[in-house]
């Protein structure tokens, strides 16, 4: 029983303790640290056009199928930057087919008129599929790529020059190595309105 | 797609690089030598001893060990119920969350506690900053110590030679948190805040949106909190997406370093364990066994989910990899990481306890979801949780020894100890109980209908979520097929609507509570009922456990014990949808 008492005292100890050190020292001490070297970053990233706060360049957001802007991933959550959740349905979901089909159509209504003959096979899988986490921040390249056509004429651009722009907002894997290239919406739309193709 | 496979061969490579480093320095900690960071942590060390009243030479026995970490879990499981219970009067609150329901407190409290992290709490959508530092991330340190301090006490009763001692399992506590896994922490969490990953105290921040909406951004410590989730296998994210979300994950670059912090632990263990006992080809033939294990386990994911899912085939969707795009089943997956990161995450979080995911796993391929289901259902032995999967897999070890030994009429010996009638009984309680729970928990959970108003898919997929659900609280692994009573969160502002439902939080509570205590208590037993055992030399007949033949054996035991106990429950989940293309 003195073996119990003893445990139930140095438990509450240790849990003190621990706390301390490990739940209010340790994440106090890196957000002092973090604010002090990477004080962007540790806010959030923010991304700014005229002085104001536009978004983040790591949070996707709605472009509301403006033809200007190049358009993000489809997203369960509409685009929430705080109340975040999965899309959740199965591989072999009737309700998820019929979003993807929907999503197909939506995405070659928008863009055939300015990629004559684009059929279904040359939708890459990322225009028409929820992300993870409802706000990718990515487009991958080809479907960049397909909408840059659009963009450009909207916008009385040349291609190659909203290509240009494309490739210099692509994020490439780390190392040459790991993850997969995408290509930064919110950026990429931001560098657009400043002008930044013209 | 060679690409693809690239990235997962070399990053294995690097692993089994940092193993004999890490698990080196793993093995002095266990071993109260001086490290490199004595002079700094040293009189931390010291003024905890003090503060505890321990003396960290005083051994303690396997009963003294295991009673001390029940008491310590017990009073941090009080703890954090109270700090959930009590949210609304904390500060650090920017959000003005109230406090947890006791349902959920109870579910979240014996996730904590358990190394698990099942997430049936929305981390932004009800957790104070407060909550989330001295509660969750306190027990993410202290419930991993507690594993690697069991696989301290674990070896060092298969290699003692003499006495009842397995050390004292305060000093371990101490010494794990303090010199590895607290520094690791602290460098890791700054690399990822230097990519992305927010580490601030400021409240959320609402802005106008280039097209001209609003978004509101939810801010918080993440940082600190993440680089300790992936390190301690924990995987209880600070948003509901997890590392999905990109400021929990936001580069390829972070996406690794998570991967490495996860395996990092688990993997150098096995080395840790080869050096202590003196035999370090041992250590690499578990190794060895689990790596095999890990790659079948990645390869059969990736290639599924490269394969696309019948959703995107009858919709008309070309799932072939093209010019500037992966193609595969990239529902629930991120740009940046694709399929391949995404299918290795998988594989990591689901081999390993951690349970953080990058990507949405009820949208897996039949497959593909069967992956994480068969990796949890050995188990956790293949890397494991912190100090879990090993002390998990050396319990599989002895059993192999029996095994062997029945096959070849020997008295069954490991490390020249006499494997006997009380150890098998104890292997056996550890390594069916965890089984047993999920069987029963998930059987009761689709059986009744308290149990089924948690499924949010139709057809086999709905079973696959049950049977998810308990396989990952049971192997205190907390990765889920999130639509499990996840559609009644998303919409909730506060508190309101995160309860899950009473059923889902209690039966996974105890679950959790039941299959990481138990077993831990079995190996502890077992392990001072080897300490006292005289060493026979090796002999001409002494079948060797650190030889080839012995990591297939193993690997068949291991497969079997799995196999045998779920093949039943895969085929009517995810293996039909795996073989099917009709739609539910």
């Amino acid at each position: 029983m003195s073996g119990l008492r003893k445990d139930l005292l140095t438990a509450t100890m240790a849990i003190v303790f621990l706390t301390l050190v490990l739940g209010i020292a340790y994440p106090l001490v890196t957000t002092g640290a973090a604010q002090l070297a990477f004080p962007g970053a540790s806010d959030g990233s923010k991304v700014e056009m005229d002085g104001k706060v536009v978004g983040s360049k790591l949070i996707g957001q709605d472009f509301k199928g403006l033809p200007r802007y190049f358009q993000s991933r489809p997203s369960a959550t509409e685009y929430s930057g705080d109340v975040t959740y999965f899309n959740n349905l199965g591989p072999n979901s009737r309700e998820l087919s019929g979003f993807f089909a929907e999503q197909l159509a939506a995405y070659l209504k928008r863009q055939r008129p300015y990629n004559p003959g684009l059929s279904a096979a040359d939708v890459p899988v990322d225009a028409v599929t929820t992300s993870a986490s409802g706000v990718d921040p990515h487009i991958s390249l080809a479907n960049a790529r397909i909408q840059a056509r659009r963009v450009a004429e909207v916008r009385d651009l040349s291609l190659t020059r909203v290509l240009d722009l494309v490739d210099e907002h692509t994020a490439g894997r780390f190392l040459g190595l790991f993850g997969e290239p995408g290509v930064n919406v919110l950026e990429l739309n931001v560098a657009l309105d400043q002008g930044a193709a013209e | 797609v060679a690409q693809g496979w690239a990235q997962i061969v070399v990053f294995l490579l690097v692993l089994t690089a940092l193993v004999p480093l890490v698990g080196s320095y793993i093995a002095a900690v266990f071993q109260g030598e001086r490290v490199f960071l004595s002079p700094l942590l040293g009189p931390v060390e010291r003024f905890a001893y003090r503060v505890l009243r321990v003396r960290p030479e005083e051994g303690q026995d396997w009963k003294a060990y295991a009673r001390s970490i029940v008491v310590f879990s017990l009073l941090s499981w009080l703890a954090l119920y109270l700090i959930l219970r009590t949210q609304g009067v904390q500060p650090l609150n920017p959000e003005g969350f109230g406090s947890g329901p006791w349902n959920l407190s109870f579910n979240t409290a014996s996730s904590f506690v358990t190394n698990t992290n099942w997430q049936y709490y929305g981390g932004e959508t009800t957790l104070s900053y407060c909550v989330q530092m001295v509660g969750l991330t306190v027990q993410n340190f202290v419930s991993a110590a507690v594993g690697i301090a069991v696989l301290a006490a674990v070896i060092r009763g298969f290699a003692a030679r003499s006495g009842s001692a397995l050390g004292n399992f305060w000093s371990d506590l101490i010494r794990i948190n303090l010199y590895v896994l607290l520094p690791i922490s602290f460098v890791a969490a700054l690399v990822l805040v230097s990519q992305g990953v927010i580490q601030t105290l400021d409240g959320s921040q609402t802005f106008h949106t280039l097209a001209g909406g609003t978004q509101t951004l939810a801010l918080g410590p993440v940082a600190s909190q993440e680089a300790i989730k992936e390190l301690g296998t924990n995987g209880g994210g600070f948003f509901n997406v997890n590392s999905a979300y990109p400021l929990e994950n936001p580069s390829s670059l972070t996406n690794v370093v998570e991967l490495m912090l996860i395996l990092v632990i688990p993997a150098s263990l096995t080395y840790t364990f080869g050096r202590m006992i003196g035999n370090r080809r041992q250590g690499w033939a578990i190794y060895g066994a689990m790596m095999a294990m890990f790659l079948v386990a990645v390869a059969v994911v990736y290639a599924a989910e490269q394969h696309g899912s019948p959703a995107q085939h009858h919709a008309g969707l070309l799932t072939a990899s093209i010019e500037g795009s992966t193609g595969g089943n990239m529902e629930g997956k991120e740009v940046r990481n694709g399929i391949a990161q995404s299918s290795l995450w998988t594989a990591v979080t689901t081999v390993t306890s951690c349970g953080a995911v990058n990507a949405a796993l009820d949208s897996l391929t039949g497959i593909g979801g069967l992956v994480p289901l068969a990796s949890m259902g050995t188990g956790e032995v293949v890397f494991g949780g912190v100090g879990s999967g090993l002390y998990y897999m050396l319990l599989f070890v002895l059993l192999t020894v029996f095994i062997a030994g029945l096959m070849v009429g020997r008295t069954p010996e490991f490390l020249g100890k006499k494997i006997e009638s009380r150890e098998v009984k104890l292997v056996l309680v550890g390594v069916l109980v965890t089984p047993l729970l999920v069987l029963f928990a998930a059987a009761w959970a689709v059986a009744s209908p308290d149990g089924t108003q948690s499924i949010y898919n139709h057809g086999p997929q709905g079973f696959s979520e049950s049977l998810y659900a308990y396989m990952s609280q049971a192997n205190n692994n907390g990765s889920a097929f999130a639509g499990y009573t996840g559609f009644i969160q998303p919409n909730a502002p506060g508190n309101v609507g995160s309860e899950a439902f009473s059923f889902a939080n209690l039966l996974g509570g105890v679950v959790m509570l039941l299959a990481r205590f138990l077993p831990m208590i079995a190996a502890l037993a077992v392990a001072g009922s080897l300490a006292g055992k005289r060493v026979a030399p090796a002999g001409a007949g002494t079948f060797r456990a650190d030889s080839p033949t012995f990591v297939v054996l193993l690997i068949g035991v291991v497969v079997i014990v799995a196999a045998l106990t779920f093949f039943p429950a895969f085929l009517l989940g995810p293996v039909v949808q795996g073989l099917t293309d009709q739609l539910f």
